[in-house]
C-alpha cells in the first residue's frame, strides 16, 4: 500500500536546531541537494533556549588561553569517558566554528577591546587545571542560543536552504541491505505522508528531557531521533547518563543559567551557607554540573533545604548589582520574576536540580557517521545514517557535560557531518532503493496509531513515564529502585502499544504528534534504565548510592544499548588523540 | 471552588464550514496559570484542540496569540495579567489565515522578514579572528536582536492588516534596522534602497500597538523612526 509520493534530496536533515542548521548551512553552500525537516519552524527549536554562552578558547578574555586546556577541562569533566579524539577535534576547531558565527552576525557581547566577552563557567581551568578559574565561555549576554540559533537561520536562508517547516519525521526508511535511505514524514499542516529519499539522512533531533517530569527541556525534547534510530535496530550509548542542572527554577523547571554563577552568583541553604564551599572547595560553586547538583540534594536531604518542604535551595545575585544583571544576565531577570516571582536583583532564585541534557545517544565519530557493532564487537559504519548535536554521542562529554561545551558541540559537529557528507557524494553514493515492503515497515506505527479504535489517552501514559523516570532514575540511584523502575516501563511499553488516537483528522493533528512523540519518549526512556541498572558504578551524572565509587576496572567504558535483545555491551573510549598526550583518568575533584 | 470559563476559537477545515467559539471549564484550584497551562488542561478534556507550543517559557516565540483581546505569548502570560471576570477568551492571532484552531499560517509574516534579508552583508574579507566591535556598537543591537518573531507586534498593526504584502510590519522592520545599526555590515546602502517606497515603512503610523504588545518589551516603532531617519538623510 506504499504509494507514497516521495521526495528527493542529496541530504536530509531532521531537526532545525543549531547542529541541524549548521550541517545543512555547509551542504546549502555546497550546492548539493539539502533539506532540513524540522517539526517546528527552526528558530522555535530547544536551542533558542541556550544561555550562558559558547565554551571555547579564543583567547579574548585570556590572550594566553589554549584549546589544550579546554580539552583537559572537557575529558576531566566527563569522568573520562570522553573520546579524546573527539575533544581534541571539538577543542581545536573549535575557534574557527565560533568566528565563523560571528562573521555571520551573531551579536556577540563584547570585551572594551572589541573581542568577545567571555565568562567564567563551570569546570573551566588555566594550565590543565594548576592556573585557576578560566574565563572561557563566549556569550551574548545570556540569550547565546537564541543569537545563535537565528544566526544560523538567517545564514541559511542567504544560502537557499531548502526548509521542511512543520513536517514530522515518523521513521527511518531501511533498505534490503540496512542502509538507511531517508525516512517517512508527516505534513504537520496537511496531514500528507511522504517518502523522503535521500542518500544521506542526518538526525539533528536534539534531546528528549521531556522523560522527566522535571525539565529544562521544551516540549518538543522528545528524542524522535533516538526513537527512530532504536526501532531501526540501532544501538545507543550512555544512555544513562543524563544532566542534572544545578539551577531549574523550583516548580517550573525552568533554567537559570550557570553564567549566573560565572558571573559572581552563588548558591545557599536555609542557614544563608555558601555549601559548595564544603563540597568543592577550590571551584565552589563553579564545580562540575554533577558535582554541583548532587551538593545541593545532600543539603536538601540534610534538612537544610529551603522553603516550607525544604525541598530547594537560593541561588543569590542581589550583590551583583542591577547593573551587572541588567547588562549581563537581563533574560534570567525576566525569567525570576515570570516564574518564581522574584527579582533578583533583592531576593534569591528558587532552584533545584533539573534534567537538562541527555549526554548520551546515537554513537558516531567525529565526521557524525553512525556507529554499529558487528558480532565480533568492532565498530560498523551505519550506511547513509548521521548525527549530530544533542541526539549523538560522539562523545565528547561523557559522563558528564561542561556548561557551554553543548553550543560548540552543535556547531562543530554539525559543520563536520556537513562537510563530510559532502565529499562523500562528491564521491559518489549508490544505496538499494527501498522496497514497498521496506517502506511499509517504516510506515507500521503510524498505522497502528491511525487504526487504534481505544485504549487509554497519551497524556495520562506520558505523565506516568515522567513519573517513573523522576522517581527511578534521578540524581541518586539505587539497584532497587531502578529494577521496580525498569518494570514498570515494560509494563507501560504494552499499553503505550494499545494507546487510543482520539483525532484521526489531517489538517494540523497535534494530537497525532504527541502520540508519535509518545513512542519516542518510551524507547528513550527504557533504554536510559536498562542501561542506567547495568552500570554498577558511580560516575559524572550516573551516581548510585549502591555503587559509589568509580570502578575504572570494569567501566572506563562505554555503555551500548542494543534494543533488539534490550541488553547493554560495552564499547571502548578513545584515548588517542592525534596531536596531544593522552590524559589519563585521575581522581576528579574541584 | 476556582473555575475558569474559558472561550476558544475554533476551527477545522475538514469538518467546519465556519469557525465558532467553544466554551470549556477549566479548574485551576486557584492556582495563578499561565495561559498555556489552561490549554493543556483543555486539551486533557478535547485532544482534537489545537495550537503552537514549543519552549514553554517565551523564547521560542511558538504561541502568540490573542488572550482577551490582547496579542501574547500563552506560556508566559499569567491568569492574573489577563483574565477578567474569571473568563479568559482566546483566539488566534488576528490577521493571518487560520490553518485550525489557534494555529495561525505565518507565511505572509515570514516573507516579509525575508524580504528585508536578515542576515549580516559585509563584503570585505573575514580577518581570521572575529570582528572586532566596541561595546558601545554593539549596545545600539539590544533591544533589535532578542525579536523571537512571535508575530505578536505585526498581527496587532492595523497597517499590517491593510497591505501585509506591501508594508514589511513592525517584526520585519525591527529586524531590518537590527542589519542597518550593527557597525560590521556595509549593505546599508541596499538596504535603505530596497525600504524607499511609500508602503515598506512609510504606511508605520505610529499607531504603536506593536510596542504595546512585544513580549519582549522591544520598540519597533523606535527602530521604524530610526529606519525613516536614515530614509530621510539618504534623500536629501
Amino acid at each position: 500500500m506504499s504509494n507514497l509520493r516521495s521526495l528527493t534530496f542529496d541530504a536530509i536533515i531532521i531537526g532545525g536546531g543549531g547542529s541541524g542548521l549548521r550541517a545543512a548551512l555547509e551542504l546549502a553552500k555546497s550546492g548539493k541537494q539539502t533539506a532540513v525537516l524540522s517539526k517546528v519552524f527552526p528558530t522555535r527549536s530547544h536551542t533558542v533556549s541556550a544561555q550562558g554562552g559558547i565554551t571555547c578558547a579564543i583567547a579574548s578574555a585570556d590572550p594566553d588561553d589554549d584549546w589544550r586546556w579546554h580539552m583537559y577541562d572537557t575529558v576531566k569533566g566527563g569522568d573520562y569517558i570522553t573520546d579524546q579524539d573527539a575533544a581534541e577535534y571539538m577543542c581545536s576547531e573549535g575557534p574557527k566554528s565560533v568566528f565563523e558565527l560571528e562573521h555571520m552576525g551573531l551579536p556577540f557581547s563584547r570585551f572594551d577591546n572589541g573581542r568577545i566577552y567571555q565568562r567564567p563557567f563551570g569546570g573551566q581551568s588555566k594550565d590543565y587545571g594548576k592556573g585557576g578559574q578560566a574565563a572561557r565561555t563566549c556569550a551574548a549576554a545570556d540569550r547565546t542560543g537564541h543569537a545563535l540559533l537565528h544566526t544560523l537561520y538567517q545564514n541559511n536562508l542567504k544560502n537557499n536552504t531548502t526548509f521542511l517547516n512543520e513536517w514530522y519525521a515518523v521513521d527511518l526508511v531501511k533498505n534490503a541491505n540496512g542502509d538507511v535511505v531517508g525516512c517517512i514524514a508527516l505534513s504537520i499542516e496537511t496531514g500528507e505522508v511522504v517518502h523522503v529519499k535521500a542518500k544521506a539522512t542526518v538526525l539533528a533531533t536534539g534531546g528528549a528531557g521531556r522523560i522527566y517530569a522535571s525539565t529544562t527541556n521544551a516540549l518538543i525534547n522528545t528524542g524522535d531521533g533516538i526513537g527512530m534510530a532504536l526501532r531501526a535496530g540501532f544501538p545507543m550509548q550512555d544512555m544513562e547518563m543524563w544532566q542534572f542542572h544545578p539551577t531549574g527554577i523550583y516548580g517550573a523547571g525552568v533554567l537559570v543559567t550557570e553564567g549566573c554563577r560565572g558571573e559572581g552568583g552563588y548558591l545557599i541553604n536555609k542557614d544563608g551557607e555558601r555549601f559548595m564551599e564544603r563540597y568543592a572547595p577550590n571551584a565552589k560553586d563553579l564545580a562540575g554540573r554533577d558535582v554541583v547538583a548532587r551538593s545541593m540534594v545532600m543539603e536538601i536531604l540534610e534538612g537544610r533545604g529551603c522553603g516550607e518542604k525544604g525541598d530547594h535551595v537560593f541561588l543569590k545575585l542581589d550583590h551583583l548589582g542591577e547593573e551587572v544583571l541588567g547588562k549581563r544576565l537581563p533574560g534570567i531577570v525576566e525569567l525570576s520574576k515570570t516564574f518564581a516571582h522574584a527579582d533578583p536583583a533583592k531576593e534569591p532564585i528558587p532552584v533545584v536540580p533539573t534534567c537538562h541534557y541527555m549526554m548520551g545517544g546515537i554513537p558516531t565519530n567525529v565526521h557524525g557517521q553512525a556507529i554499529m557493532q558487528d558480532a565480533d564487537g568492532n565498530d560498523q559504519i551505519v550506511n547513509g545514517l548521521f548525527a549530530c548535536g544533542e541526539a549523538a554521542c560522539v562523545s565528547v562529554h561523557g559522563a558528564n557535560r561542561l556548561g557551554g561545551n553543548s553550543l560548540l558541540d552543535l556547531v562543530v559537529f554539525g559543520r563536520a557531518a556537513g562537510m563530510f557528507i559532502e565529499g562523500a557524494l562528491n564521491e559518489g553514493i549508490d544505496y538499494l532503493d527501498a522496497s514497498e515492503s521496506d517502506i511499509d515497515a517504516a510506515m507500521a506505527r503510524m498505522n497502528r496509531w491511525n487504526e487504534s479504535g481505544g485504549g487509554e489517552s497519551v497524556p495520562a501514559l506520558k505523565a506516568e513515564l515522567q513519573d517513573i523516570m523522576q522517581n527511578s532514575f534521578g540524581v541518586f540511584r539505587q539497584e532497587d529502585n531502578m529494577k521496580d523502575g525498569v518494570q514498570k516501563l515494560a509494563e507501560l511499553r504494552g499499553r503505550i502499544a494499545e494507546a487510543h488516537l482520539a483525532d484521526k483528522s489531517n489538517a494540523f493533528n497535534t494530537a497525532r504528534v504527541e502520540a508519535l512523540e509518545l513512542d519516542n519518549l518510551m524507547e528513550v526512556a527504557e533504554a536510559t534504565a536498562i542501561a542506567a541498572l547495568e552500570r554498577k558504578e558511580s560516575r559524572g551524572a550516573h551516581s548510585r548510592y549502591d555503587y559509589p565509587d568509580r570502578d575504572d576496572v570494569n567501566w572506563l567504558k562505554h555503555s551500548l544499548y542494543f534494543p533488539a535483545e534490550k541488553k547493554v555491551g560495552k564499547r571502548d573510549v578513545n584515548f588517542k588523540p592525534r596531536t596531544v598526550d593522552t590524559f589519563e583518568p585521575k581522581v576528579r575533584t574541584y | 471552588m476556582s473555575t475558569l470559563q474559558v472561550s476558544i476559537y475554533r476551527y477545522n477545515p475538514e469538518t467546519d464550514s465556519a469557525p465558532y467559539m467553544q466554551e470549556f471549564q477549566v479548574e485551576t484550584h486557584g492556582r495563578d496559570l499561565m495561559v498555556l497551562n489552561v490549554l493543556e488542561l483543555i486539551k486533557e478534556q478535547d485532544s482534537s484542540m489545537a495550537y503552537r507550543r514549543s519552549c514553554r517559557e517565551g523564547v521560542c516565540g511558538s504561541d502568540g496569540m490573542n488572550m482577551n483581546g490582547k496579542n501574547g505569548l500563552a506560556c508566559v502570560t499569567a491568569l492574573s495579567d489577563v483574565v477578567k471576570n474569571n473568563k479568559l477568551v482566546l483566539r488566534p492571532l488576528p490577521g493571518l489565515p487560520v490553518i485550525r484552531d489557534l494555529v495561525v499560517d505565518m507565511g505572509i509574516f515570514y516573507k516579509q522578514y525575508e524580504r528585508i534579508q536578515p542576515y549580516l552583508q559585509n563584503d570585505e574579507p573575514a580577518p581570521a579572528i572575529e570582528r572586532l566591535q566596541s561595546p558601545e556598537d554593539r549596545d545600539k543591537l539590544d533591544g533589535l536582536y532578542e525579536c523571537i518573531l512571535c508575530a505578536c507586534c505585526s498581527t496587532a498593526c492595523p497597517s499590517f492588516w491593510w497591505n501585509p504584502e506591501k508594508f514589511v510590519g513592525p517584526a520585519g522592520l525591527l529586524q531590518s534596522y537590527r542589519f542597518l545599526a550593527d557597525s560590521r555590515d556595509t549593505a546599508t546602502r541596499e538596504r535603505l534602497a530596497d525600504l524607499e517606497d511609500p508602503f515598506s515603512v512609510f504606511r508605520c503610523r505610529g499607531i504603536m500597538n506593536c510596542v504595546a504588545v512585544c513580549p519582549k518589551g522591544l520598540n519597533p516603532t523606535r527602530a521604524i523612526g530610526k529606519i525613516r531617519e536614515m530614509l530621510l538623510a539618504n534623500a536629501t
